[in-house]
């Protein structure tokens, strides 16, 4: 065998070492860029999904100021444990909009009654149209859309404490 | 005190490595003999470190909060089974449970060991002493399982409930044991680099330790299959997870090794390639309980992403692989190969087997890691599913396959009998399956087509080993070989099944409705709600028929507080020939609920499959250990020339 050849191993272990490496200095991120980003929200009009609180058009996205829009459902477990999340970040001033997929004022408003309500607007999406308008594949997931109505981020997956910071910051710099 | 005896125990078992490691290089450098003392200290090793591993077991059975770990994991309404299994559901207490493992596979190459020569066997000791001592700092100084909280908190958080399962309790055990077992396997390895004594009595020495590490790999993956195929209520029972493949990965450098490692026992050839594919198979090892433990990349395993413990592993990698890569390219290239062969013979039979699980082992590895390199390099994002590793690995498999019906037949050196003749029937079988399938099945896809020809090939082929010979004098060794390869036949066959012929049914259906998947007509009953120890669920109750009589199943979902988590309890009723597989998720506004109903034909072949090629194994090292408790064989001829 020659010199170079017996080195192969050697070099090909460098390689996988670095790559692994390189991974565990910069973790993977959970945010999926999404086709929808840097796009604006596409025109939709929903009714109110609970008899107390406005519905939710396109336009009420555009109004100067960044918001939060997160796809949930009452019938959703993990959008449950998110609640949480949302009234943490409404606390800080941020403007949370919901739209419901595929669910009943009486399911919801017992889901908000036991998981705690930050949304501002929720629409009724009964049939996932504008769920699937936005490209959103499941519930829950969070689109962080600015002050003219245009979508800069999609979370998919509950959020959890730990992306709070981030998501304010990022709120933050669209003002 | 408990806790802090087991941690006592661990530091001076890793006093116990340094020094055994500094023992060898004594003796490596002089010719001082250091033998019994180094046996002694690797015995005395391994039950220090077993002694640490029982108190952690201990605070685990009896809820002792103010362990931090035991906190964290555990939770005293779980039932007993799973408070002890907790003990190495968790980072710490696995990591634990992996150097125990190894620190005792030292002691037990300490006291039984006596093929290789002297040297060689210290070498070896040695390799196992620093192997062990860098999972000692590992624990001690990354991740230790004794750290106490103060003050004691009341309660625990709990296991995650997907792990609370009969399957926990032996699954990872099992792996480890494996992942573990090949650690002698490189430890041999290294020493016989170092000592320059690569011939027939390594080979020897090694080979129970491959076989039993293979057998435990090969049980660990099987059950791990059936486990994440009613466990998770996807309905299938193999996903390509990086997680799944770090078992896979191993597995396929150890059933390389066990073959190559015939060759050196049997004909003192292939000595660089066998101590290579040693080096790898334990890399493998540590590349998957690497991915396993850093969680970096994404899978249903994923537990914690911690750099710092990530870091400490992968430094561990290098150092350990590296070295022995070196090792191997400044002795491995200057070893003389023994016994030459001809063409068609039994050793180049091995040598396409070898190169054909080498590829297959490649083509895992890049899929497992192209999206890190890919996003490394370019920045894109990319995942490497089923369609690439079936499609690629898929028809070199089943090559193999076709191969192992026929390489057993073949004899050492140079073809001697009439291979063909013995491979008439097999053949006539494999076409005979072909045009049925074709006849009956016009449309299913070319790779279960393929397996079904395969299968009934190999089915009659494995077993003309014994036919062609007297089966009742034939080794047990040959009798494991036998059975093993009739296992990958029976695996083969349920795979290829379970891939034409699986139907699938995904709807919403309110109390009463009547849904078909394959023969069946499935009611669904009604839908009640129901509790257990740590948890609540709905239980949904399907009638299902095919015409002669009705059986009823329970699938649920469950609902468990600590930590708060939704589980799908599928339920599965097995017949002679397939699965009715049933899974209930959620309810929709109406009322009605979401259902998912499988039908696999013969599914459960492929863990039956699984269980053979273990008991084949088994079959094996059971054979070669009695052989050589009934004494040592005349050494052929060639054997001394060539050793």
């Amino acid at each position: 065998m020659s010199r170079g050849l017996r080195l192969i191993p050697i070099i090909l272990l460098l390689f996988v070492l670095s790559g692994l490496a390189w991974r565990l200095i910069k973790p993977a991120d959970t945010a999926v860029p999404s086709q929808m980003v840097e796009r604006p929200v596409p025109q939709f009009m929903l009714a109110a999904a609970l008899a107390d609180k406005p519905g939710l058009a396109a336009a009420d996205l555009a109004t100067g100021q960044p918001h939060l829009l997160n796809i949930f459902a009452s019938w959703c477990v993990p959008c449950a444990s998110e609640g949480k999340v949302l009234q943490e970040l409404r606390r800080h001033g941020v403007t949370v909009d919901g739209i419901a997929v595929r669910d009943t004022p009486d399911a919801l408003s017992a889901f908000l009654a036991r998981n705690g309500d930050p949304y501002a607007r929720i629409g009724a999406d009964r049939q996932s149209d504008v769920q699937i308008a936005l490209g959103s594949s499941g519930v829950p997931e969070t689109f962080v859309v600015d002050g003219r109505g245009v979508i800069r981020r999609q979370y998919i997956g509950p959020l959890s404490n730990s992306n709070v910071p981030g998501v304010l910051q990022e709120l933050e710099q669209l003002r | 005190m408990i806790a802090e005896t087991g941690l006592a125990a661990l530091w001076l078992a890793a006093g116990l490595a340094a020094y055994q490691f500094l023992l060898m290089i004594l003796a490596l450098r002089s010719s001082v003999g250091v033998a019994r003392p180094m046996r002694a200290v690797a015995v005395i090793q391994g039950v220090l470190t077993l002694a640490a591993f029982a108190m952690l077991l201990l605070v685990f059975a009896r809820s002792d909060m103010s362990v931090a770990l035991v906190f964290e994991n555990s939770n005293s309404a779980k039932p007993f089974i799973y408070k002890v299994a907790g003990a190495w559901g968790n980072h710490e207490g696995s990591m634990l449970m992996w150097v125990t493992i190894l620190a005792i596979a030292g002691a037990f190459v300490a006291l039984f060991s006596r093929r290789t020569g002297e040297r060689t066997l210290v070498a070896a000791l040695g390799s196992q002493a620093i192997l062990a001592l860098g999972f000692y700092a590992f624990l001690l100084i990354a991740s230790n399982p004794f750290a106490r909280l103060f003050p004691a908190p009341p309660d625990g958080q709990g296991l995650n409930p997907l792990l609370q399962d009969p399957g926990l309790a032996f699954h990872p055990p099992t792996l480890y044991l494996g992942y573990v077992g090949l650690s002698v396997a490189f430890s041999f390895a290294v020493g016989a680099l170092l000592t320059g004594e690569v011939d027939a009595r390594l080979a020897r020495a090694m080979r129970p330790w491959v076989l039993g590490a293979w057998i435990l790999l090969t049980l660990g993956i099987t059950a791990g299959s059936y486990w994440a195929y009613y466990e998770l209520g996807w309905g299938g029972y193999w996903f390509w997870d990086p997680v799944e493949n770090a078992s896979l990965m191993p597995w396929l450098a150890a059933t390389a090794l066990l073959h190559s490692i015939n060759v050196l026992a049997a004909r003192g050839a292939l000595k660089a390639w066998t101590m290579m594919l040693a080096v790898i198979a334990f890399s493998m090892s540590m590349v998957g309980t690497f991915l396993v433990r850093s969680g970096i990349l994404t899978s249903v395993h994923a537990f914690a992403i911690d750099p710092e413990r990530g870091t400490f592993l992968l430094v561990l990698l290098a150092i350990y692989v590296g070295a022995a890569f070196i090792l191997f390219a400044f002795r491995g290239a200057n070893l003389k190969e023994g016994a030459p062969f001809e063409l068609v013979s039994r050793e180049s039979g091995l040598v396409v087997n070898n190169l054909l699980l080498s590829v297959i082992l490649g083509i895992v590895f890049v899929g497992t890691l192209y999206p890190l390199f890919v996003e490394a390099l370019s920045g894109e994002k990319l995942s490497v599913g089923a369609p690439y590793f079936n499609a690629v690995a898929g028809p070199l498999a089943l090559l193999v396959a076709l191969l192992v019906g026929i390489g057993p037949l073949l004899s050492w050196r140079r073809e001697r009998r009439p291979v063909l003749g013995l491979l008439k029937v097999p053949a006539l079988l494999g076409a005979s399956a072909l045009v049925m399938s074709i006849i009956a099945a016009p449309s299913i896809g070319i790779l279960p087509r393929a397996g079904f020809a395969v299968a009934a090939f190999l089915l009659a082929a494995s077993i003309m080993p014994l036919i062609a010979r007297n089966p009742l004098r034939a080794p047990l060794a040959t009798w494991g070989m036998v059975v093993a390869h009739f296992g990958i036949a029976i695996a083969l066959a349920g795979m290829a099944a379970n891939a034409a012929f699986s139907s699938e049914r995904l709807a919403i259906a309110k109390p009463g409705e009547i849904l078909s998947v394959g023969p069946w007509q499935v009611q669904l009953g009604g839908v009640t709600p129901t509790a257990g120890k740590n948890w609540t669920a709905i239980e949904a109750e399907l009638r299902a028929s095919r015409g002669e009589g009705i059986v009823t199943l329970t699938p649920e979902t469950r609902y468990y507080s600590d930590p708060p988590t939704q589980t799908n309890e599928s339920a599965i009723r097995t017949f002679w020939n397939g699965q009715l597989y049933t899974v209930i998720g959620n309810q929709d506004s109406s009322g009605a609920w979401q259902l998912r109903l499988w039908w696999k034909p013969f599914v459960t072949l492929i863990w039956a499959g699984g269980a053979l090629i273990a008991i084949g194994g088994a079959l094996a090292l059971i054979g070669r250990l009695l052989l050589s408790l009934r004494g040592r064989r005349r050494e052929p001829e060639w054997r001394r020339r060539y050793a």
